[in-house]
């Protein structure tokens, strides 16, 4: 079982967004070296939106977002994530939920 | 959208169980009501496992068997304590939950709560969707008046803010009514929906018509983190999900969606989903800190209902019933103010703390108040036992040609190694002492 390893993008597939082009509802703020509560968002974020670039810091593509805050909540006090809502209407559409 | 200087008797953000349940109560009973919500339709944004629990249900539409989009009533319930290779459970299944007026049933909620928030319409509560409430509006006292909302116009103004808004609850922390939640406090849950034709659902859990079956699991799977896995039976569906403490799920770097399928293929899971096909793949957090986590729920113009309220019974995993009573009592306590004329200040909106009081609601969140500190503490009460149970079982019930004394004898060396003898006894009173 360790060796396990899903592709997040097919589950992710599966669910229907209405992305509000150009007007990302979660930022990362700018930094030289990532706090260890954002460097762990590579890992804890369920939709997988964290990634951590070249130089090492951490950069987020929040397309797949599910609006479930824990990346808001784990950066709470570091203060490096800027979490909002999306605009009324837009972000992830939940058929079952 | 309503007219700007439109002044409402009560504003409740949010369409889930706890803004739907005030918003109806309100309506019901002539107050005028907006409601504010952000997803297309009420449902869109909202996750559940999920359990709808009857008689919550019924205090505030007692005919809502006629109608609601109900998945299966629940007749089975099994507790499972897994490790890699096994399970020890615990089941309860029983003909009397085959009645006319079912007790639990599983359901969609992104189908359940439109149903719900059409009867707030049929009440004459205005639902207002696509909109998402940006912050509180106050008069220069510091009473809430309104909210602002990001969509054109001014202030939305009423006599009371009901805040309904779920577990994340922007609009309540930036109005600095309450403070952001600690990761220590929330469960971060994944799960997916699993489509199976109706009679394969049947025969895999041994079901007939529209009876049910619910599996809650713990144990290895969660990977000596503190948390839960479940399996719900729908119509044609199954849902099945893991849920870990945010700050254990942060510190482990294992991936939600690894875990989950990790849980998906342990030997007794993996029978019971095979073939069928994903349709969703959905994350939420619940608020799992229990009583002593819980925020102030009212002053001056507003009360908190529901997740936003942090009303979780994690150790029965109750949540929606709770949501909705909240929201109920909240809807019943302005209702009662408007009609004896008071305003609804904080002083008058004790009286829905001490409602809640009175109810089961807070009076279970006190009961299990010691629970959550003691699990976070005590991660060897989700991994190690659940071990111990299977190795028990397995020694007791291999055949194979040793003396049952020799057996026993076995066991109990096992269990003085795994644990010590002061070990069991310490963990069974914290376990006492929380619980009582």
């Amino acid at each position: 079982m360790s060796t396990l390893n899903t592709r997040i993008e097919e589950k992710l597939y599966q669910n229907r967004y209405v992305v509000d082009a150009g007007k990302p509802h979660i930022k990362v703020k700018d930094h030289a070296i990532p706090s260890p509560e954002l460097k762990s968002l590579v890992t804890t974020c369920p939709a997988n939106c964290y990634s951590e670039n070249e130089q090492g810091q951490v950069e987020i593509v929040a397309d797949g977002c599910m609006e479930c805050g824990t990346c808001r909540v784990v950066c709470a006090e570091t203060g490096e994530v800027e979490w909002n809502y999306p605009r009324g209407g837009y972000g992830v559409l939940f058929k079952f939920g | 959208m309503a007219t700007v200087q439109e002044r409402f008797d009560a504003i409740v953000v949010g369409a889930g169980p706890a803004g739907n349940a005030a918003a109806f109560t309100m309506a019901k009973a002539g107050l005028k009501v907006l409601q504010l919500e952000r997803g297309e339709y009420p449902g869109s944004k909202n996750v559940q496992g999920a359990i709808l629990y009857a008689d919550a249900l019924e205090k505030i539409i007692p005919d809502f068997r006629e109608d609601a989009p109900l998945e299966r009533h629940v007749i089975e319930q099994r507790i499972w304590m897994m490790d890699d290779s096994s399970h020890t459970g615990m089941h309860y299944r029983s003909e009397d939950f085959n009645e006319e007026k079912p007790n639990r049933y599983t359901i969609i909620r992104a189908q359940f709560d439109r149903w719900f928030s059409s009867k707030v319409r049929e009440a004459g509560g205005i639902v207002l969707c696509e909109t998402t409430v940006t912050e509180l509006v106050k008069d220069t006292k510091g009473n809430v008046i309104g909210v602002l909302t990001d969509r054109h116009g001014g202030p939305l103004l009423a006599d009371v803010v009901v805040m309904a808004e779920g577990v994340n609850g922007l609009v309540g922390q930036r109005s600095g009514l309450r403070e952001e939640l600690k990761p220590d406090n929330v469960a971060l849950a994944v799960k997916e929906m699993h489509f199976l034709p109706q009679d394969v659902v049947e025969s895999r859990f041994n079901l007939k018509g529209d009876a049910g079956v619910v599996i809650e699991a713990m144990g290895t799977i969660t990977k000596g983190m503190t948390g839960t896995g479940f399996l719900y039976t729908n119509k044609e569906s199954v849902s099945i999900g893991i849920g870990c403490i945010v700050s254990d799920m942060a510190k482990s770097g294992i991936k939600p969606y690894n875990l989950l399928d990790s849980f998906k293929q342990h030997p007794s899971i993996a029978p019971l989903i095979a073939g069928s096909e994903v349709k969703e793949y959905v994350a939420h957090l619940i608020p799992e800190g229990g009583f002593r986590a819980m925020p102030e729920i009212y002053g001056n113009g507003w009360v908190v209902a529901g997740d936003a309220a942090h009303l979780v019974n994690a150790v029965h995993r109750e949540g929606s019933n709770l949501a909705m009573t909240s929201g109920r009592l909240a809807g019943e306590t302005i209702v009662w103010l408007k009609r004896r004329r008071e305003p609804c200040t904080s002083v008058n909106l004790a009286e829905y703390k001490k409602r809640l009081e009175d109810s089961f609601v807070l009076k279970d969140m006190r009961k299990y108040q010691k629970i959550p500190a003691l699990l976070h503490g005590n991660r060897q009460l989700l991994d190690l036992y659940p071990r111990m149970m299977s190795g028990i079982a397995q020694t007791w019930l291999r055949v194979d040609g040793k003396a049952k004394t020799a057996k026993e004898s076995e066991i109990f060396k096992s269990v003085r190694k795994q644990r010590g003898l002061a070990g069991l006894v310490a963990d069974g009173l914290r376990f006492a002492r929380a619980w009582r």
